[in-house]
């Protein structure tokens, strides 16, 4: 109640706390929006040093590989099939549960087949991803 | 008349319900980020039923049971190449196109190889292939209006346009994406419920032994099921296998005919307006260049030239999907790289969840619609199948259903276009505010309102392996060599897609050329991309080489940014630096935002 005992204080006098009892504070340890601890490795790709280039090179030659494989996996199936039925033209009269074999194979079975490749693809990146982070990070 | 009431209302409801969800999500949408990428915060399965939305035309609607109905096991190639275009997708473009932090394709472009020209190069090409898009599927909705409607065509067009500019106008692709991701689940069940309904009668009533039909895999042309009546529009060529008695009405085989016809086996003609007249249990001709009869119809290629179509077709189909301006600006909606990836997965299972049911359709439209294998106009088989499997309420009711999913493809697919359209033209012609956004979105869907109201529907069909083609034959190697290889230069690149383009355009002129002048033209006209794709890459690629000095100065930093995972936080939002506020901005400049 001190502070107010001698009436209302001039509004330009900044306030003080009174200087025997500590107001309560509130310390802030980090600001949300401030940069995180900057690490070496990333300063080192984001100057773009030859070994943060080689490094980023590196992982996307990883990437690049695992993509082309699933890719070069799910096209050569797919585009076996029409040769196939071409070169042996027996094959697409076999009834497999009373549906023509061309029917499965082309109507049918890619479909499963994308999405596997697909998955595995996500899978796949999403764990060199987090490797690369790691990595980075340690 | 009962069938077109129920259609009308299917019709409406759609339409309404369109517009609600569109001016519901709208409230949200005030800056230029919200109308260009709807602020980056669509989630990966919700932007995954968006695209899909998108991407389900009334080519895949439609058309894929019409492919199947008219070429049997190699049309199957189509709903897998347009599943398969996501795989090529989600492998190479998906994740790197998303962390460059681009908000259009011509954006991209600059982000990439930092040239004012290729960016004006490459929005000419959105807005062309735009508006190329937009024109028959405002022309297939004017049609379907007028089918159950006694209107001119051009108002279904106009209704469709309206609904788009509206919704577009309001929320631009923050009001889209619901739409969108609403409208695909709506297709799903437009054709998955009647294609199970349909199965189960087909079934009950003993397949198709049940009636006098010809089994799918007998040595026969298809037969008709009872008297009917097949009205020539166009001038067709229909070959005949097994010898057929009609009675006609007009113009048949070059000579006036009215009365009894004998057509035996060979090739015969009827010009437009004639009514042909067939009677129960007699084959059906079909039209010319398809398959006359059903063992062949169930066989896959069978000839060298069969073959290299069916090569070309998947080549077009597999690396299309990832030239398609309006299916790529929606990957720009995720917020991170991997969110775009995941989001590429969810469409996999989509269509193929989705693209089982067409073939079924139109396998079964091969026993109960075959008149329109007569003139080739397979498309509407997905309508009139419900009608004649199922007679009275439930067929109508089932008509109803597949109509209003038709115009839900065509609603979903021109807001699409028309958004990503706009998009470009806003930020390319335009300054990029919201102001300009609305001003395009009105350009956007005009011109292609005019266009598809003046053209007849004949005139610009460009058919979808065409526009396919043109897709893999521009973007597709910009996109791929522009994310894996670091020596693209931007003449390179510009080289490239005029070149590819171009080819794909020449072939597209000769083609219909040849279609008037004799069929001249060999079946490589027809689909020119094992040609010209390859040519496209290899201009790309030689050009870049001669080129090396013109490499991008930041050419480090923007890999970097691509491929780095989103965890390191090197995405730099364009369009923030671009329209974002002062905030925003500064935000962005202080570094990276680390999650």
């Amino acid at each position: 109640m001190s502070r107010h005992a001698a009436g209302p204080p001039p509004p330009e006098k900044p306030y003080r706390d009174p200087p025997t009892k500590p107001r309560r504070k509130r310390v802030v340890l980090a600001d949300s929006r401030a940069p995180v601890t900057v690490l070496r490795t990333v300063v080192e790709l984001e100057e773009q040093t030859s070994y943060g280039e080689e490094l980023v090179s590196q992982f996307v030659r990883h990437q690049f590989h695992i993509a082309i494989r699933l890719w070069v996996l799910a096209v050569g199936i797919l585009a076996a099939v029409p040769a196939v039925f071409f070169l042996v033209p027996t094959l697409a009269e076999v009834n497999v549960a009373g549906v023509r074999l061309p029917w499965l194979v082309i109507g049918v079975l890619p479909f499963p087949l994308l999405f596997g490749v697909g998955y595995w693809y996500n899978r796949v990146a999403e764990r060199q991803e987090q490797a690369f982070v790691a990595m980075v990070e340690k | 008349m009962d069938a077109k009431v129920w259609a009308l209302a299917g019709i409406l409801l759609v339409t309404a319900a369109t517009f609600y969800i569109g001016f519901r999500s709208s409230r949200t949408a005030n800056t230029t980020q919200d109308f260009l990428v709807a602020r980056r915060t669509v989630r990966s399965r919700r932007n995954a039923a968006a695209v899909s939305g998108e991407y389900l035309s009334a080519a895949s609607f439609l058309g894929v049971a019409g492919l199947v109905l008219k070429d049997g096991a190699d049309a199957l190639w189509y709903p897998v190449g347009f599943t398969a275009g996501y795989l090529a997708l989600m492998l190479f473009v998906a994740a790197p196109l998303r962390r460059s932090g681009a908000y259009t394709l011509p954006d991209f472009c600059e982000a990439r190889l930092g040239s004012r020209a290729l960016r004006g190069l490459a929005a000419a090409f959105v807005v062309f292939i735009g508006i190329l898009y937009v024109v028959p599927q405002l022309q297939a909705a004017g049609l379907a209006l007028a089918n159950v409607l006694p209107v001119p065509t051009w108002v279904g067009a106009l209704l469709v346009t309206i609904v788009v500019i509206v919704n577009v106008f309001g929320g631009g692709m923050r009001a889209i994406t619901v739409v969108q991701a609403f409208q695909y689940w709506l297709k799903l069940f437009a054709i998955a419920a009647p294609t199970f309904v349909m199965c189960v009668l087909f079934i009950g009533n003993g397949g198709p032994r049940g009636g006098a039909i010809t089994g799918l895999t007998e040595d026969l042309p298809p037969t008709f099921t009872k008297a009917t009546t097949v009205r020539v529009d166009t001038p067709v060529t229909v070959r005949v296998d097994k010898a057929v008695v009609l009675s006609a009405d007009g113009t048949v085989d070059g000579t006036p005919a009215s009365g009894t016809v004998y057509w035996p086996a060979g090739e015969h003609t009827a010009d437009a307006g004639t009514d042909l007249h067939f009677s129960p249990g007699s084959s059906v001709p079909v039209v010319l260049g398809a398959p006359a009869d059903n063992a062949s119809w169930l066989r896959p290629a069978a000839g060298a030239g069969d073959l290299f179509a069916t090569y070309s077709l998947m080549l077009a189909l597999f690396l299309g999907t990832m030239g398609l301006p309006h299916v790529l600006v929606r990957f720009y909606t995720n917020p991170d790289g991997r969110a775009a990836r995941r989001t590429s997965l969810h469409i996999l299972l989509l269509l193929s969840l989705f693209y089982l049911f067409p073939i079924l359709l139109g396998a079964l439209s091969r026993l109960y619609v075959p008149e329109l294998l007569v003139t080739g106009r397979t498309d509407a088989a997905v309508l009139l199948l419900p009608t004649k499997i199922a007679p009275g309420l439930l067929g109508q009711i089932l008509g109803a259903v597949t109509t209003a999913g038709a115009f839900a493809a065509f609603l979903s697919t021109s807001s699409g276009l028309v958004v990503s359209v706009s998009g470009v033209l806003s930020t390319d012609v335009l300054r990029g505010r919201v102001r300009d956004f609305r001003f395009a979105t009105a350009i956007a869907g005009g011109a292609p309102l005019a266009l598809a109201i003046v053209l007849r529907p004949s005139d610009i069909s460009l058919s979808v392996g065409m526009s396919f083609a043109m897709a893999a034959s521009t973007f597709c190697p910009v996109l791929l060599l522009g994310v894996w290889w670091r020596r693209l230069t931007w003449v390179g690149a510009a080289a490239g897609m005029i070149v590819g383009g171009g080819l794909v355009l020449t072939s597209l002129v000769l083609n219909t050329v040849s279609g008037f002048t004799g069929d001249w033209a060999p079946g490589v006209f027809g689909q020119p991309a094992l040609i010209t794709v390859p040519v496209a890459f290899l201009t790309v690629i030689l050009v870049s080489k001669a080129t090396q000095n013109k490499l991008p100065a930041d050419l480090a930093q923007i890999r970097l940014r691509m491929h780095a995972p989103d965890g390191l936080g090197f995405i730099r939002d364009r369009a923030v630096a671009r329209f974002g506020t002062a905030e925003e901005r500064a935000r962005l400049a202080d570094g990276r935002h680390r999650k």
